[in-house]
């Protein structure tokens, strides 16, 4: 909201120290987003008054004007011709510079002397006028030589101030001032206005109105004023309106508009004449009924019981309560006697009927935060003596109609010194509470022992009723002390800081990932149906009903689009040879059978809401050029290495047909990719992306005449099965014995179907290798006619050692041959 | 009809469907396809021949040449399908590589390390200054209940701050029960209940992850975004522990020399509340572009935890006292590193990853 200084001014004598005003406001919480000073780069202009006007000779665009600007007769040429002698007109002298940055300097045109320039509205950035002078206006008094800035009042600060939402106390001029003057110690007065003179004529003479559901509108007040001459509003309401950031319409909606802008309470004025039955009744929306406001636009009410309307006395809607008013009863020119409606409307209806209707006003942002009932009554006359300046015969019909439910009413909270001084963390005394507390509109006084008593006033609605509102008062005790003024203390206490196990084990799978040349990516939670159907997964996913974008509704199953996303982006841009990773959650949708997450929802927490099940995924590509399958197998060796986890197997579908897919593996090519199963349970996938997915995204180089995909390796692992050493065992840290022996190596190749994992055959050899097998490693595959199809030879080299001898080649050759033996009988293998 | 032409069009049908069945490949259905709708194709030969025909003969002929051209090209597809998933499946099956069978010394090694990304840099380090705080380091859920998001939070149906959150909702149970939290303080609702329940008062944390509001991107806004939130509950804490905390935090993550300040604000879930402002770190406080000549940034709110929500969650407020604050991860990593556009956290160009 904006404040001018000289408004603000009206409630204290407020000093000239910008900077320190500033300050203070933005201690308070009133944050000022901006100082505007009104009438910057004006300093030097002056008024004149042309006392002499002669053509000049050979020029007919040009005319020598003389003028008087208080140091004696100025010849000046001048091209405008809006203006005649005696009137006033600004002048920038010589050395003046103007806004817009010219400077002016003694010219000579036509062999007449200028010594200034004469200046339009434009020129001074005042207004679009850039026809003629800006000559003033007989209402403006000032003498040749005055400052036009003090001859416009144009001399002002106008603060920009952002408002807290619960703050609606401060969201006027006064509400300001009064805040400003208390941390400033400065007194500060709202004057009371002046019931209007007895016209003799009470207002229910010819006008009613009703309030059908006090429970949206708790008070309602009508009153009327006649004799009313709709006309232009006085200059200084119309500056200040204008300075405030509101456009001067004419002295009857000003008048309503400054009372909202000084005192906080919005206003309704209606042509009474073109209110039906003359007169108002508040009632509640019926459904569906439909109602014209002042912006034209024709709105549908009442879907929720919970509209409140304004209906003339006929009962037809005229606007929407608190909110906007409608064209039909508008103030017009013709208008001679005005209905004023001031009302408190529940915060809370108002605030659904804005939020409903999308549309929201300098009113309905007023009430919705909650307006002072109580000082509706004030707002009332002040609008009559507004008024009453620019209609000088203005008569107010005696009294109002004042309709009251359940108003507001102010409140004593007793506040315990003792809460005031733990929560804030400063002793102070009940005196210097009471000295904060008083200057901006509460009253207290001693209570009970240890407490102070605080009357609350009904400008204040968020300070709630006792037991929370001890803490909207003491809120209001540390905002006047000064939060800057509260000594700052470090808290310590003996329970350590740390992270959690999860949160360590996710950084170690990071630095596991970078180490394996893998970037960590940020992809999208939200994806299109078309974005999972391209990877392969089917079934339900969990849709945001007010999507930011209508495309992308879903939350996510899966990491697999965002990577290849993020893939294709890279590629896009010639560089696609990298590693990609992301540690993100995905959603399974509560109809999918899995565990259900139930947690408390609904009014008091007392339903219960099934959620969607979170799983936080590490998903990483390789997408180097020569990387594929076995880059993902690597990776995950490593990352298995770093967890101490051996019990993993990969698991995938056996050789022949094409199997179909488990939903882990979707989106990958069927034949090269395995599931991470930890005996029994799976926790993840390892593979290669499915060429006609790759293909899909893009991911494809060239080949031959054509393009093919790209092999791209692909590792997925649920990261709260692999944390959890119940599903995922882990080697214990516990230092086993390192033998002084030398070792010894024996490689056995074998040949074995296609249908036995290499896996298998080295657990077979180190179960019959016993305890004094070392390591038992792959180093070699090989397919070839003479072995036959189906089958392939594996070529192991089982390292033996003894912590306590050299081993002897007959150990050796005994533990061979157990090896051979347990491979020939369990697997059927054929030593090479 | 005339009985020749009647029986070439049923014979185009049966040798038509013959040799769409005998083609072994897509390449093969191809040149079956050109044999049977290309230009010099019997069915084209029939189609021509129609003109030789009188009126009534060659509207019956046509009519059903038409039908056998449907029925062929419906038999195209259909095979052309079947082909297409063998061929893929052959392919697939020659392509066969037994993951167990990977020979670790041949696996590519990476010549240069991956990056973290900035925003998880930011968040460790956030995490690590808390920790040396004596902070722990807890987590929650994304999709929340209304419960945990607003109302324990001091914000019942209908109070107007929920309006301010530009609130996701997911179409799950009632409508407008399950969402996606608009920050983290969720978390601090389920800490809290779990310490009540556990008897395990006092708390002290911080939470960071991710939040959703509906937000469209710009340079300086994303619709998914990381917080991080603090909170303390300990008996005797005081608004000057919270000016202190976050006092000591400025100075540990930003440096020596870094100034904090708290401002009124306003927060539903805390009493007194602030914002709070650091040191600019572009000027040192001498006032620049980045602070708008003020000296000061703005990073956070804060304030003391309103009673309301210790009463939503079992704890007496009479006997603990304490404060919350929270802050924009993303937002002090932009600021920090003078990153120009928040887009760039997610656009994952790895010209952008690999600078950190």
């Amino acid at each position: 909201m904006r404040a001018p200084l000289s408004w603000l001014r009206d409630f204290a004598q407020f000093p000239d120290d910008i900077r320190g005003l500033t300050a203070a406001l933005d201690d308070l919480g009133l944050v000022v987003e901006e100082v505007e000073h009104v009438g910057e780069g004006l300093e030097s202009i002056v008024v004149s008054e042309v006392t002499e006007i002669t053509p000049i000779e050979g020029a007919d665009k040009i005319r020598r004007v003389v003028v008087e600007a208080g140091d004696g007769p100025l010849e000046i040429v001048c091209g405008a011709s809006n203006f005649e002698v005696g009137d006033r007109v600004p002048l920038a002298p010589v050395g003046a510079v103007l806004p817009d940055g010219t400077a002016i300097g003694r010219r000579k045109m036509r062999g007449v002397e200028s010594n200034g320039m004469l200046c339009s509205g434009r020129e001074l950035g005042l207004s679009d006028d850039g026809a003629g002078l800006l000559v003033l206006g007989d209402d403006i008094v000032a003498s040749p030589g005055t400052l036009l800035t003090e001859a416009l009042g144009l001399k002002d600060t106008v603060f920009d101030i952002t408002v807290e939402g619960n703050r609606p106390d401060a969201w006027c001029m006064a509400g300001i001032a009064r805040d400003l003057a208390a941390r400033l110690g400065l007194p500060f007065t709202l004057p009371e206005p002046p019931a209007p003179p007895p016209s003799g004529v009470p207002v229910a003479d010819g006008a009613q109105a009703s309030v059908e559901d006090l429970d949206l509108c708790p008070r309602l007040t009508v009153s009327v004023l006649s004799d009313v001459v709709v006309g232009p509003s006085p200059r200084w309401i119309a500056e200040r309106l204008t300075l405030a950031g509101m456009r001067p319409i004419n002295n009857v909606v000003d008048a309503s508009n400054y009372v909202m802008l000084e005192r906080g309470q919005p206003t309704h004025p209606y042509d009474i004449e073109r209110l039906g039955g003359r007169g108002l009744i508040v009632r509640r929306a019926g459904p569906g009924e439909t109602v014209e406001t002042l912006d034209g636009v024709t709105r549908t009410v009442g879907d929720r019981g919970a509209d409140c309307l304004i209906c003339d006395g006929e009962n037809v809607p005229v606007g929407v309560a608190g909110i906007m008013g409608g064209a039909s009863s508008e103030i017009a020119a013709s208008t001679t006697e005005v209905l004023l409606e001031a009302a408190y409307f529940t915060p809370m209806a108002i605030a659904r009927t804005s939020k409903r209707l999308g549309l929201r006003t300098e009113a309905s942002a007023r009430f919705e935060r909650g307006c002072d009932p109580w000082g509706i009554d004030a707002a009332v006359n002040r609008f009559s003596q507004l008024l009453a300046e620019s209609t000088p015969g203005l008569t107010v019909r005696d009294g109002t109609i004042d309709i009251r439910g359940a108003v507001p009413e102010p409140f004593t909270l007793a506040v315990p010194l003792a809460r005031v001084r733990r929560q804030v963390g400063v002793p102070l005394t009940a005196e210097q509470i009471a000295a904060l507390l008083d200057p901006i509109g509460f009253t207290t006084g001693a209570g009970d022992g240890p407490d102070l008593t605080v009357l609350v006033p009904t400008n204040r609605p968020d300070v709630r009723p006792a037991p929370y509102g001890i803490d909207d008062v003491i809120e209001e005790v540390a905002r006047t002390f000064g939060y800057s003024n509260i000594p700052p203390h470090t808290p310590t206490w003996p329970e350590p800081g740390h992270l959690t196990a999860l949160q360590r084990s996710r950084r170690l799978v990071k630095s596991v990932l970078g180490g394996l040349g893998a970037s960590e990516g940020w992809t999208n939670t939200f994806v299109s149906e078309e974005a999972h159907r391209r990877v392969g997964l089917r079934g339900p996913a969990v849709r945001v009903s007010n999507p930011l974008l209508a495309e992308e509704p879903y939350l996510r199953r899966s990491l697999m689009p965002g990577l290849l996303g993020a893939l294709a982006y890279n590629a896009d841009r010639r560089q696609g040879s990298i590693r990609l990773y992301e540690v993100g959650v995905v959603f399974s949708h509560p109809d999918e059978g899995g565990p259900r997450v139930v947690e408390r929802s609904g009014a008091g927490g007392s339903q219960k809401a099934s959620l969607p099940l979170e799983r936080e995924l590490l998903s990483a590509v390789f997408a180097h050029h020569d990387d594929d399958a076995r880059s993902a197998v690597g990776a995950w060796r490593v990352l298995a290495d770093a967890f101490r986890v051996s019990g993993v197997r990969l698991v995938a579908p056996g050789p022949g047909e094409l199997p179909a897919l488990p939903a882990v593996l979707a989106g990958l090519h069927p034949t090269r990719a395995a599931q991470l199963v930890a005996d029994g349970t799976t926790i993840g996938a390892v593979g290669e992306i499915d060429p006609g997915v790759a293909t899909d995204f893009g991911l494809t180089h060239p080949s031959g005449t054509g393009t093919v995909a790209r092999r791209i390796g692909w590792l997925e692992v649920d990261l709260g099965l692999l944390f959890d050493e119940r599903v995922v065992p882990r080697r214990a840290m516990l230092a086993a014995a390192v033998s002084r022996f030398p070792s010894s190596d024996i490689d056995l190749a074998l040949v074995v179907d296609d249908g036995v994992p290499a896996d298998v055959v080295a657990d077979v050899l180190g179960a019959a290798a016993g305890d004094l097998l070392e390591s038992v490693t792959l180093f070699d595959v090989y397919r070839g006619a003479h072995i036959g199809e189906g089958r392939r030879s594996l070529a192991f080299r089982l390292r033996f050692c003894s912590l306590d001898h050299t081993l002897t080649d007959d150990e050796v050759g005994v533990l061979r041959g157990r090896c051979i033996d347990a491979a020939v009988a369990q697997l059927g293998a054929v030593l090479r | 009809m005339s009985e020749p032409i009647e029986s070439d069009i049923e014979q185009i049908l049966r040798e038509g469907a013959a040799a769409i069945a005998a083609a072994a490949s897509t390449d093969d259905l191809a040149q079956v396809e050109t044999e049977l709708f290309g230009k010099r194709s019997v069915l084209s030969g029939a189609h021509r021949s129609l003109g030789s025909l009188d009126p009534e003969q060659r509207k019956e002929a046509g009519r059903r040449l038409h039908e056998v051209r449907a029925a062929l090209e419906s038999q195209v597809a259909t095979r052309r399908a079947v082909l297409a998933d063998a061929e893929r499946a052959e392919l697939l099956i020659a392509d066969r590589l037994d993951l167990t069978e990977v020979i670790s010394d041949q696996v590519r090694s990476p010549v240069s390390r991956g990056h973290l990304h900035l925003v998880s840099q930011t968040r460790d380090e956030l995490e690590d200054v808390f920790a040396g705080m004596g902070f722990e380091v807890a987590e929650g859920p994304e999709a929340e209940t209304d419960w945990y998001n607003f109302e324990a939070l001091n914000m019942p149906p209908d109070h107007p701050a929920r309006g301010t959150f530009d609130t996701m909702y997911l179409d799950i149970g009632e409508p407008e029960t399950v969402l996606l939290r608009t920050h983290t303080s969720p978390v601090q609702i389920h800490l809290m209940e779990e310490a009540v329940r556990q008897g395990t008062l006092p708390i002290h944390a911080v939470m960071p992850g991710k939040c959703f509001r509906l937000d469209t991107p710009d340079a300086t806004h994303l619709p998914v975004f990381n917080q991080i939130e603090g909170l303390v509950v300990d008996r005797g804490i005081t608004f000057g522990d919270l000016a202190g905390t976050i006092q000591t935090f400025t100075t540990a993550y930003f440096g020596e020399g870094m100034r904090s300040r708290l401002r009124p604000a306003y927060f539903p879930f805390t009493e007194p509340s602030a914002e709070f402002e650091i040191t600019c770190a572009i000027c040192r406080g001498e006032g620049c572009r980045t602070c708008s000549n003020i000296g000061w940034v703005e990073l956070g709110g804060c304030g003391m935890v309103d009673p309301a929500v210790f009463v939503a969650v079992g704890i007496d407020p009479d006997v603990w006292s304490g404060f919350a604050f929270g802050f924009g991860i993303d937002r002090l990593a932009l600021m920090r590193h003078e990153v120009p556009d928040m887009r760039l956290f997610i656009e994952n160009d790895i010209r952008f990853l690999s600078q950190f």
